[in-house]
């Protein structure tokens, strides 16, 4: 199963399981851009499976006032450099009504805005931003690497009851990968890919695959990392990152995103204050994505990156 | 010039939900005094904090429109939101005392009067960002088409709405979908503190809801009877399944943007106009012509004027919100990480 199939998989559970979920956005009813809602009309119905004018407020907007009034939608925003048109809908509304409210009402809604370099596809498509969201009080930010996590944390995102911000990969739909449909996911929680001694590296999304390879690599040198895909970005899962960091007394969090303000400045604060192990980041150069491939290889994170990072550390 | 209806009971209580409304934001103003930081006013120790925005002289709105409204059926409303929230029948105490800050009000004292709300009548929230109800309002709609209900949604918001992106979209939605949904374009002519007409083009708000395929009225929105008229000839046809429906109700901000502010950017004689066309005095008298008395409706004044004193005396001496309700309420993933 593929990762746009996993998450498909995983829609049309919660949707047979609860009749409040719906799916919302553009295209979804031919399928989805990436076949991410591929059959899910045909099987739920055009009510249920609803197709929308290319109006990205009232998307979120509409998703806000469908769960205060008790649907649990899941929201298609194409990616995330198009929910900017949306932004007050995620910052001001769908974060914060349970809150201003006093808890009268809640936005249990999951929010689908893949992130990242889109080959060829230039600056206004390209974008990680997941740090924008992980900064807003009452958002839960998710980024699945594989099949099996987009299938078992799409699952815990719609039954989890907060607004949650849901960061595919566009550029992972394709990859083919092991889901157990039995498998329950949990927000919140990393995994540990790969054990080591050396070097703990926390990374998610599309460059755990990256530093999966460099990890390879790395190991022929001499260097022993313990990798970890966080899933979550909030709540991270600092306890996982502690205890290997603790253990490897290095920490290197390597992300798409550009490293300036990246999440992965707060991953290496927050370790900072607790222990006393050597931090490092590997992230974007804050610059916009070009069109060129020259260009755009300046942007994309790649194994050699992180195995210059690796071999850096002393 | 539109008749009083029949039966005069219901004349009668739109004229008593006017009164109320009115008491409420006359005390709530009174209390904000020193309360925010702007318009040449300094902060102070004022018992409701921050933008206080009145509707005084927009009472006949809500009035006319939520009377036609069951408990079933929901609204969502702006950043000048009181008169929406009193006439769909939030109570006026815990509304005073969500005002004074207090963990007896309707939101804990997390929300004010910005984002004052009572789900248990269907109010859905006020709203501190300008045409931010509108895709809520529709989201909401679109939920009880799911749910194949037959309640249906009011979405109130001001003249300076019509010019951000929600309502085009919003609009376009609700007639796309065939949505339940009455959408009350509340026009007290002023955004802010610019005048609204200087900064929209074209014919205004019916003219842009009709360009989107949307029917609807336009009214005199300081004559009660008439929005009353208007916004129940429209609900019915919403009721009968003949689409979302467009009011645009023409009234007047009498107050300031907020409520420290003077608005001394106005022209006095356009003030002076507006003060004699004062929605409530109009009702009354139609009352009067109608056979009501007026030792009635200054008993529903009085009556009026006696629970708003009675609630900000209970809104006073009621407790502060628990600090640690801070963080309560936000999220269930991650609760109790608050700094990291």
């Amino acid at each position: 199963m593929n990762y746009a199939q996993a998450a498909c998989a995983a829609l049309a559970r919660a949707m047979a399981a609860d009749a409040r979920v719906v799916a919302l956005g553009e295209d979804v009813g031919r399928g989805g851009i990436f076949g991410q809602y591929r059959g899910l009309q045909q099987r739920f119905g055009a009510a249920r499976v609803i197709d929308t004018p290319i109006s990205e407020a009232t998307i979120m907007g509409a998703a806000v006032g469908m769960a205060l009034a008790g649907l649990k939608p899941v929201v298609e925003m194409r990616v995330v450099d198009f929910a900017l048109c949306a932004m007050d809908e995620i910052v001001n509304q769908a974060a914060k009504a349970r809150y201003m409210f006093g808890g009268q009402g809640r936005v249990a809604l999951v929010a689908r805005m893949p992130i990242g370099i889109w080959s060829g596809s230039a600056a206004q498509h390209s974008q990680s931003l997941e740090a924008w969201f992980a900064h807003t009080p009452g958002l839960v930010v998710v980024a699945p690497a594989t099949p099996a996590d987009n299938h078992a944390l799409l699952a815990a995102s719609i039954a989890c009851g907060d607004p949650v911000i849901y960061m595919e990969h566009k550029e992972l739909w394709g990859v083919e990968g092991e889901v157990d449909e039995r498998e329950p996911g949990a927000i919140g929680k990393a995994k540990v890919l790969r054990e080591g001694s050396d070097v703990t590296v926390v990374s998610w999304s599309r460059t755990v695959h990256a530093a999966l390879e460099a990890a390879q690599q790395a190991a022929s040198r001499g260097i022993s990392v313990e990798l970890i895909d966080l899933r979550t970005i909030w709540p991270w899962d600092r306890e996982t990152v502690l205890t290997s960091a603790s253990k490897t007394g290095r920490l290197l969090v390597v992300h798409e995103a550009v490293r300036p303000a990246g999440f992965g400045a707060e991953i290496a604060a927050e370790v900072a204050e607790r222990l006393a192990v050597r931090v490092k980041r590997v992230g974007g150069p804050r610059i916009p994505v070009g069109y060129s491939r020259p260009l755009e290889e300046q942007a994309r994170i790649t194994a050699g990156n992180i195995l210059a990072a690796l071999d850096g550390f002393n | 010039m539109s008749p009083v209806p029949t039966p005069r009971a219901a004349a009668i209580a739109l004229y008593r939900t006017m009164a109320r409304i009115r008491a409420f934001e006359n005390a709530a103003e009174e209390a904000s005094k020193g309360g925010v930081a702007a318009f040449g006013a300094s902060l102070a120790d004022a018992r409701v904090r921050g933008p206080l925005h009145l509707s005084t002289g927009q009472e006949a709105v809500a009035a006319g429109v939520c009377a036609h409204l069951a408990r079933s059926d929901l609204i969502t409303s702006t950043h000048r939101g009181h008169g929406h929230t009193i006439a769909k029948g939030a109570s006026i105490e815990r509304m005073m005392c969500e005002l004074f800050g207090r963990a007896s009000g309707y939101n804990s004292g997390k929300g004010g009067s910005m984002h004052i709300a009572d789900f248990s009548v269907g109010m859905l929230g006020a709203n501190g960002v300008v045409a931010a109800g509108i895709p809520i309002a529709v989201g909401a709609a679109h939920a009880l088409k799911i749910g194949k209900e037959n309640a249906v949604v009011a979405c109130f918001f001001g003249d300076g709405a019509i010019n951000r992106g929600p309502f085009l979209e919003g609009l376009n939605w609700a007639a796309v979908h065939r949505l339940r949904i009455l959408f009350v374009c509340e026009d007290n002519r002023w955004s802010a503190t610019t005048a609204t007409e200087a900064m929209t083009a074209g014919e205004g708000a019916l003219a842009r809801a009709r360009g989107i395929g949307l029917d609807g009225l336009a009214v005199d929105g300081n004559d009660v009877f008439a929005v009353h008229a208007a916004a129940g000839e429209l609900l019915a046809k919403i009721r009968r399944g003949e689409g979302p429906q467009f009011l645009h109700a023409v009234t007047y901000r009498l107050k300031g943007h907020v409520s420290v502010d003077p608005a001394t950017y106005r022209d006095g004689e356009e003030v002076s106009r507006a003060l004699q066309d004062d929605p409530l005095a109009a009702a009354a008298e139609k009352l009067r012509a109608a056979g009501v008395g007026s030792e009635a409706l200054d008993a529903m004044r009085r009556e009026a004027e006696k629970e708003v004193s009675d609630a900000v005396a209970v809104a006073s001496g009621a407790p502060w919100p628990d600090p640690r309700e801070a963080y309560t309420d936000i999220q269930d993933s991650g609760a109790g990480r608050w700094l990291g």
